[in-house]
């Protein structure tokens, strides 16, 4: 005959042990899916890898130092698209940073109080804008508009000694230069947003100390502002190459799909992602194979790029929590 | 000309205001630009024939059919991605806050929140659409199924994020008060702290609308498209992002104008999802204080 109490005691002792083990059902519940993250990415790599193996493999270091891309003779070289690829990110990089780091200065040293917000949320509106409507902007309206540019760049830019021979071509709209620019627009808002937020979280004493030295505007912004923030304004400038390298429907609109590496700007190319969502329907074979290995070689670039930009935004986190 | 030292750094600083107001109104210039258009032609071709008719039949038909496989979709990526996303993110915020694993998926997540969606795109064709393809003899390859997997690896990330950001900010005493009740921690995080976060987890789960209803690269080998009504989620299946991409490339004006209505859809949803997340956050914000 147990006491009541020592029931009782039992009763908890059952109950205790149960939450217990659910416990340890939902935390390993909870683990897993987190762990499907890391599959996601690794799966991602893996069945690329996979994928592009006849390619990859069986041409070896020839797709990557080949620009011959002739699926009916069965030659794949990657050079083509990756140069489209870099030369396009580099073009939208080149134009965004400035006006990102200006849009950026507007926002938190110049714009009145009442300004900020609404100004700072419309920029943002230009990251929720989905890129297919970018790509068709960009085909219906920006590349007749780049077509009479166009004509005038070849005569002003393109008379520079040097660089001139990027300015020279065929008056037509399409072409690296017109991608380059729909790209900019389109990771604008990525850097915008980071580089903001970094000048906001500079401590008010070290701007203030500068301004009571009789600084101006400008120089606070470019000797005490942009110092104190290196580490993450690159972060976020390859925050935003990450995303040029890897977009797709805008580039493939505006691009003008031809398998050349031409030295001026104004010529058509491929890219990476557009080789991928143009032909991948139609091909087989070989020729699949060789757009999963280049869908491979995106994947790692972007992933090293994103993976430096995290770090160095990390750096910065770290060191205003301490 | 010897007393110029202010007067130039002066004149420097009045430059570079100039620029910075210049830059902003290029920024906003191009926003207003994409904006106006989308609108101004796709208003244009809005009409009664865009819900009812279907893609296959050319000028004279609408969208019907790439709206019910976006909305199918979309959902059927929402009802993946959601709970595992809420579960991922929960055990960051509660679990591994500080741990070492935590922190590299916490990172890795923020690396998939921006990885190319094209690839995985490809990453799905891999590991669904060619092993259903092998397995049903070709039977079922593409399929709605496919895409829908597509867009919840794209969803994921940022409900991840976000949950992971908002039980962060649920105070450390709610947890502390429920725990000391005697309540099992299990219970604790899903009845009290997922209740007080649920706005932010809401709010997460509008933004991965938004993001998935616009995307249409990683549809073009998963869901592939049909100009066809097809409900089946195994059958292929049409998308709006993936209609307009086909009827921008096709030469045909009146083509053009069925896509920049769709546009106008797409954009229009988009923008009101985001003012929705905006809203709800704002809410949130105000509760807590």
């Amino acid at each position: 005959m147990s006491s009541p109490i020592a029931i009782a005691t039992r009763a908890i002792d059952l109950r205790s042990r149960a939450d217990a083990r659910h416990d340890a059902w939902f935390r390993w519940l909870l683990a897993s899916c987190g762990l499907l993250v890391l599959a996601a990415l690794l799966g991602a790599a893996l069945a690329t890898l996979w994928g592009g193996r006849e390619v990859l493999f069986g041409h070896g270091f020839a797709f990557l130092t080949s620009a011959e891309w002739n699926p009916v003779s069965g030659e794949y070289g990657a050079l083509a698209p990756v140069y489209g690829t870099l030369v396009t990110s580099l073009v939208a990089l080149l134009l965004a940073v400035p006006v990102a780091f200006g849009i950026a200065m507007f926002l938190t040293e110049i714009a009145p109080a009442w300004m900020r917000a609404p100004v700072a949320s419309a920029i943002e509106l230009l990251a929720s804008i989905p890129s297919i409507i970018y790509g068709m902007w960009g085909l219906f309206v920006f590349v007749p508009f780049m077509a009479r540019v166009e004509p005038a760049i070849s005569a002003t830019l393109g008379r520079l000694p040097l660089v001139g021979g990027l300015f020279q071509g065929p008056p037509i709209g399409l072409g690296l230069l017109t991608a380059g620019i729909v790209l900019a627009v389109m990771i604008l808002p990525f850097i915008c947003a980071v580089m903001r937020e970094v000048f906001q979280a500079v401590p008010v004493r070290l701007r203030e100390s500068a301004y009571a030295l009789g600084a101006t505007t400008w120089e606070v912004v470019w000797h005490i502002v942009l110092p104190y923030t290196r580490g993450a304004v690159v972060g976020g400038i390859f925050l935003g190459l990450g995303r040029a390298l890897g977009e797709t429907m805008a580039v493939t609109f505006v691009l003008g799909n031809s398998y050349a590496i031409t030295g001026s700007l104004l010529m058509p190319g491929t890219s990476i992602s557009s080789a991928i969502a143009n032909e991948f329907n139609e091909a087989v074979g070989t020729h699949r194979s060789a757009l999963i290995a280049l869908g491979f070689l995106l994947f790692v670039v972007t992933f090293v790029v994103l993976l430096v930009a995290r770090l160095m935004l990390r750096r910065l986190a770290r060191r205003e929590g301490a | 000309m010897a007393a110029s030292p202010y007067l130039r750094r002066r004149l420097a600083n009045l430059a570079a205001l100039a620029a910075s107001a210049a830059a902003t109104a290029i920024g906003l210039a191009f926003l207003g630009w994409i904006l106006w258009v989308t609108v101004q032609r796709g208003l244009g071709a809005l009409g009664p024939a865009l819900f009812t008719g279907i893609t296959a039949y050319g000028a004279e038909g609408g969208l019907a059919n790439a709206i019910v496989g976006s909305l199918m979709m979309d959902v059927m990526a929402l009802l993946i991605a959601t709970p595992i996303g809420v579960l991922a993110g929960t055990w960051l915020a509660e679990y591994a806050r500080r741990s070492r694993l935590g922190a590299v998926v916490r990172f890795l997540n923020d690396i998939l929140l921006s990885a190319p969606s094209i690839v995985l795109g490809l990453f799905v064709y891999m590991i669904v659409v060619l092993p259903m393809s092998n397995w049903t003899g070709g039977r079922v390859s593409f399929s709605g199924v496919a895409g829908a997997i597509a867009l919840a690896l794209i969803a994921l990330p940022v409900i991840v994020r976000t949950t992971d950001e908002m039980l962060q900010l649920v105070p450390g005493t709610l947890r502390e008060a429920a725990l000391s009740l005697g309540i099992p921690s299990w219970k604790v995080t899903v009845q009290v702290l997922m209740r007080a976060a649920s706005s932010g987890i809401v709010t997460g789960v509008l933004l991965a609308l938004a993001r998935l209803a616009g995307e249409t690269a990683p549809l073009l080998f998963t869901a592939f498209g049909n100009n066809f009504m097809a409900i089946d989620p195994l059958d292929k299946m049409a998308s709006l992002p993936v209609a307009i991409y086909q009827y921008t490339n096709d030469p045909a004006p009146a083509l053009h104008a069925i896509a920049w209505a769709g546009a106008l859809l797409i954009t229009g949803f988009v923008l009101l999802l985001g003012l929705a997340a905006r809203g709800l956050l704002a809410r949130h914000k105000v509760a807590h204080d």
